[in-house]
């Protein structure tokens, strides 16, 4: 597996986008933490340009490069390697090179500019939803044969969690605003691994306290160590299953 | 070596193998023949797990290779159209596929010879003409000296010497006992290499017989007019 995953890294780096990536990422963190203010100021602007960018770049990417293996792909299924292994050999490799992209691009400069605990979170939830947007790129990948239809589905996808999410949660929240809505909203939140990661990185910063009663609530269930290891759980399963379903899908379908 | 139950497959509604069952032995090169979209290409891809099939079971030496991986290093496969990643180079080909296939006891590298491979080792895939890509993929399905060779339309785009390099090549490896299947449309080429000549049509085994065998049940003397004769046969 090592070996198959050294091949594809050997792919990305020469294709130069993870590259630009790294660049881009590098560019805008020390961009916003010069623009004056306190560091926390601009850990938060950050964290909405990330959590913004970071799943769209990921999922472009990555469908983009499943449907550029395929040759790749097919060169190594006659070889005596199981099909599972290419697979993961292929989201590992992609996951791992925009996820170190990732940690270069921000983390570098966050530590040398100031490394508070929210920067650390913000870190480590970028890594996360790195590895759950490649993750939902395969599984575009593996169940359309076409590549215009597969990016197309990876878009929907980035749109879907992106933008048209908060706006049916805010929908719900307006209709149903006459009932207690604490334990809904903590379940909606845990159905978009995007707004978990920000709560997660908000919940650290001073500004909790402005987000009224709902915040108060979440700040008592994830401000605890429970709450944050339950959040980054639920970031875990978002990673498995859609890496699982599509290496189930994968592993049965003809090349 | 190679036994096919019942082997059933379809794309959707559109039914491509359909009740197939047959018998390869070892030391033997057999030409799998029939008209386009018989269903040839998927056969030798369901031998390779590439095509998984609906139904029935393929066995090598005895044991069943669905959802099986291993006895991949016991064939040697040369795809119809070859096609590689753009961006690598000849020499970046073949050392990955030796690097993964690191336990390979014995490597025959004589074709990348034969074929001045080389002196081409800098040039990109991408680039490369369709015969190259044709050479480098009879190098590659030869290079881990395989029991079994599952060559697919292999000189359709070779030059006349490179054909002769691969026919000359195809049988001194039968001759070592292994079992090469090859899929071609070339009368006079199967009637040089080939012993059993298995065809398809429809996705159903029409015939499969050595070539004196079907020579002497037609009674004709040339293999082509033989084998149309038992194609036009209505069974």
């Amino acid at each position: 597996m090592g070996k198959i995953i050294k091949y594809v890294f050997y792919d990305i780096v020469r294709n130069k986008i993870v590259l630009a990536y790294t660049a881009f990422l590098l560019l805008l963190t020390i961009g916003l933490f010069s623009l004056g203010g306190n560091p926390d100021k601009a850990v938060l602007s950050l964290l909405n340009l990330v959590l913004l960018t970071v799943p769209l770049i990921s999922i472009v990417f990555a469908t983009t490069h499943f449907y550029n293996s395929y040759e790749f792909i097919e060169l190594l299924v006659a070889q005596p390697i199981h099909r599972r292994k290419i697979f993961m050999s292929e989201y590992l490799g992609v996951a791992c090179s925009l996820a170190g992209a990732f940690v270069l691009g921000v983390g570098m400069p966050l530590l040398l500019l100031g490394a508070s605990v929210t920067g650390l979170y913000l870190l480590l939830t970028g890594v996360l939803i790195t590895f759950i947007f490649v993750g939902m790129a395969f599984l575009a990948s593996v169940i359309t044969r076409d590549k215009a239809k597969g990016i197309g589905v990876a878009l929907l996808l980035w749109f879907y969690f992106a933008l048209i999410y908060d706006g049916i949660v805010l929908f719900i929240l307006y209709s149903f605003s006459d009932y207690p809505l604490e334990t809904p909203t903590l379940v909606l939140t845990a159905l978009n691994p995007i707004d978990l990661a920000r709560i997660i990185v908000l919940l650290n910063m001073d500004i909790s306290a402005l987000m009224g009663y709902t915040g108060a609530l979440y700040k008592s269930i994830l401000g605890s160590l429970w709450g944050i290891s339950l959040a980054f759980g639920l970031m875990v399963v978002w990673i498995l299953v859609p890496v699982l379903s599509s290496r189930r899908i994968f592993s049965r379908r003809d090349l | 070596m190679i036994t096919i139950e019942n082997l059933h497959k379809s794309y959707g509604k559109l039914s491509v193998l359909k009740d197939v069952s047959v018998h390869f032995e070892a030391g033997r090169v057999i030409s799998v023949i029939g008209p386009n979209g018989s269903g040839k290409t998927t056969m030798s891809k369901c031998i390779l797990g590439m095509v998984l099939p609906d139904g029935g079971d393929i066995k090598m030496n005895g044991q069943s290779i669905l959802k099986q991986y291993a006895y991949r290093s016991q064939i040697g496969y040369m795809p119809q159209i070859g096609r590689y990643p753009e961006n690598m180079k000849i020499r970046q080909v073949i050392s990955m596929i030796r690097d993964i296939r690191k336990d390979a006891q014995q490597i025959d590298e004589e074709l990348i010879g034969l074929y001045g491979l080389p002196e081409m080792y800098d040039k990109r895939m991408g680039s490369l003409s369709g015969g190259t890509k044709q050479k480098v993929s009879a190098a590659l399905a030869f290079l881990f000296n395989p029991q079994v060779l599952i060559l697919d339309e292999p000189t359709a785009g070779l030059d006349p010497v490179s054909a002769e390099i691969l026919k000359a090549k195809i049988l001194k490896e039968k001759k070592k006992g292994k079992l090469i299947l090859i899929t071609s449309h070339i009368m006079s080429e199967i009637e040089e290499v080939a012993d059993e000549v298995m065809c398809l049509m429809d996705g159903q085994l029409k015939f499969h017989q050595t070539i004196s065998a079907l020579k002497a049940h037609t009674q004709e003397e040339r293999l082509s007019r033989a084998i149309a004769k038992m194609m036009n046969q209505e069974d």
